[in-house]
């Protein structure tokens, strides 16, 4: 794609968006349409758009596979945490009640993590799979 | 703490699964699986205790009450497919760290055990849920994990059984969202003890009937149910060792205890035996499965394939048991679960060590093993025993039971089929014998071929040993499963 100035460009100019445009998915997922899944792969197709434009390598460097699949395993371990953090605190698995002193506020912190478990572990995975089949020609790094 | 077990049983192993995808060190994650699978035994344990002390434990997640909310509901029944499937997971993970060294290839090593974890995951959340929906999402959980698992090792065979498995798993996995789908849509509930009581008011709609026939045949995908098996042989046959020891010893169990719960929990045995008389469709196929894959099994080369289609065999028998709807013969489905987890359990991890140090499960590779690998060899006998039913092993204790059943029913001729196939299990555990015992080895002399490592041989005789404990004492298992029996058919305690 070094010849395709418009591409190289446009893309440039899109990347960010896409990524402000995911955690605007992440976060209000309380209120609208949205939440960890989505954002998740939103925020992973910047990534696979940069790596289609500028070639694998580059996106390589910007995330490597090994941050990637870390990424995917760190979500379950920040939504596993929270409910052992409940679990701590008095409360059932994932009883978000219990994180603050008034539930109302507990529930809110508490999708919110949860969430952000999701979406850490979707665009890990996401970004992770783009990488095993873009890379299957060039050999594994 | 005590109240919060039925969480902590699932909870475990699911965080120890990131936590050795992130080690990526092979010993440290093996560790972290050693930790987490004999926490999952001891909860276990102490749940069987509790429920079997004090009736059915209910766990709200979340702190959402029954109906809307997730529940974790252990009664007699999953408890003691609980303890079956940490059980065989807390022996496998110490059998795995020499033979997954061997298998795998080392930078995937700590990721096998990643998948290893989110499969022991999904088995237990299918167990101890009491929401189906959730099933569901357990049962992906499981089912990707074990497709990744058949798929790790380095025989490339295990590619293309990988997803023959995959495709015929997510036809199964389909078809049972979709009966679930149907049966919120008329019930609008997704908690199992609340859809007993809903689902009678709806039944005569046609909407039911069509889901319990989609669960049906999703489920039987699932347990290999004949002639549903077909992904069954060459996944058990290629993958890894230690990952052969351990699904043929849990998944089909655990989906067989999926067919108990929808059926006698959920549906109800009155109408899932007198009204859409499932019997009639298990009845034939469990026999079939039983005397054709016996007769298969006689004529297979590779040991791991001839295991495979006895498996098949196998389950004929639990489905057997089942399609009696009486309680000896659950009575005798469910101990077999327990039972052949066990013997299985046992020869695969033989035929693992063979895999180790010989390289080939072959039959011509096991000639003259008999002096070579004496403990290994006389583990697969013992377990070979089991298989066949000879007195003071569990395998005796199931057939017992199964043959009651049928001569309670007055089923002279299945009787007599189980007695015929078992003979078949001593023709083709025979052959094995013979080429072990009764064959020079064709190697040369020079003594290279040794006993496998004590790490693979200490977990195959664990098994052994509980395959003889509890053929001579079955008091607890047969008790337990008498127990489960009863409530399932709500009988009285």
């Amino acid at each position: 794609m070094e010849d395709r100035v418009i591409l190289r460009v446009g893309a440039k100019i899109l990347i960010p968006y896409i990524l402000l445009f995911a955690l605007y998915v992440q976060f209000h997922g309380d209120y609208g349409p949205g939440g960890g899944f989505q954002a998740g792969v939103i925020f992973a197709s910047a990534f696979i758009l940069y790596a289609l434009i500028y070639g694998l390598a580059h996106a390589r460097r910007v995330l490597p596979l090994e941050l990637a699949t870390f990424c995917a395993a760190l979500g379950v371990v920040i939504f596993a945490g929270v409910g052992i953090v409940t679990l701590l605190k008095g409360g059932l698995f994932l009883e978000y009640g219990v994180l603050r002193h008034d539930p109302v506020h507990g529930q809110h912190l508490g999708i919110l993590l949860v969430e952000l478990g999701v979406f850490t572990t979707v665009f890990g995975s996401m970004v992770a799979f783009f990488y095993s089949f873009a890379g299957r020609r060039t050999g594994r790094s | 703490m005590s109240a919060h077990l039925p969480v902590l049983q699932v909870l475990v192993p699911l965080l120890a699964a990131p936590l050795c995808a992130i080690l990526r060190n092979g010993r440290a994650a093996w560790a972290v699986a050693m930790v987490a699978s004999w926490t999952s035994l001891w909860i276990a344990i102490q749940l069987l205790t509790l429920v079997l002390a004090n009736g059915t434990i209910s766990y709200e997640l979340g702190g959402w009450a029954a109906p809307w909310g997730i529940e974790y509901r252990i009664d007699t029944v999953n408890a003691f497919v609980l303890l079956i499937v940490s059980m065989i997971a807390a022996v496998v993970t110490p059998y795995a760290l020499k033979s997954i060294e061997r298998e795998v290839e080392a930078s995937r090593v700590a990721l096998f055990y990643a998948a290893f974890m989110l499969c022991l995951t999904g088995l237990l959340g299918i167990t101890i849920t009491g929401d189906v929906f959730n099933v569901f999402v357990f049962l992906e959980i499981s089912s990707l994990s074990a497709y990744a698992l058949i798929a790790i090792g380095q025989n490339r065979k295990a590619l293309t059984a990988a997803y023959q498995y995959l495709i015929m798993g997510s036809v199964g996995a389909t078809f049972i969202v979709i009966g679930i789908g149907m049966m919120y849509v008329m019930t609008g509930s997704l908690n199992m003890a609340d859809l007993s009581v809903l689902l009678p008011q709806v039944s005569s709609s046609r909407t039911i009937p069509v889901a319990f026939a989609f669960l049906t045949v999703g489920i039987s995908l699932k347990l290999a149910l004949f002639p549903l098996h077909l992904w069954l042989p060459n996944a058990y046959t290629y993958a890894p060792s230690t990952v052969t020891v351990f699904i043929a010893s849990t998944a089909t169990k655990v989906a067989v205890y999926m067919l108990l719960r929808f059926f006698f929990t959920i549906f109800g045995p009155a109408f899932s035996f007198d009204v859409m008389q499932l019997d009639r469709v298990l009845l034939p196929l469990a026999l079939v499965a039983i005397f054709s894959m016996s007769l298969v099994a006689i004529f297979q080369t590779n040991i791991k394939r001839m295991m495979a289609y006895s498996s098949v065999a196998q389950i004929g028998y639990m489905i057997l048991g089942i399609s009696m709807a009486s309680v000896t013969g659950l009575t005798a489905g469910i101990l077999h679960m327990f039972n052949h987890a066990m013997m299985k359990g046992a020869l695969f991890m033989a035929l693992g060590c063979v895999m180790y140090r010989v390289g080939s499960v072959h039959i011509d590779s096991m000639r003259g093993l008999g002096k070579r690998m004496p403990w290994t060899m006389a583990a697969f006998v013992m377990g070979g025993l089991s298989l066949i039913g000879v007195p003071l092993t569990v395998g005796f204790v199931s057939k017992w039971y199964l043959i009651q059943g049928a001569l309670e029913k007055g089923w002279w001729p299945v009787a007599a089929l189980v007695l015929l196939t078992s003979l078949m299990a001593v023709v083709y555990i025979w052959r094995v014998v013979e080429a072990a015992y009764f064959q020079e080895f064709p190697g040369d002399d020079d003594g290279e071929l040794r006993e496998a490592p004590l790490a693979m041989l200490v977990p195959t005789w664990a098994l052994v040993l509980i395959n003889l404990y509890f053929g001579i004492d079955a008091s607890l298992t047969a008790g337990v499963a008498g127990a489960a029996a009863r409530s399932l058919l709500g009988v009285g305690p």
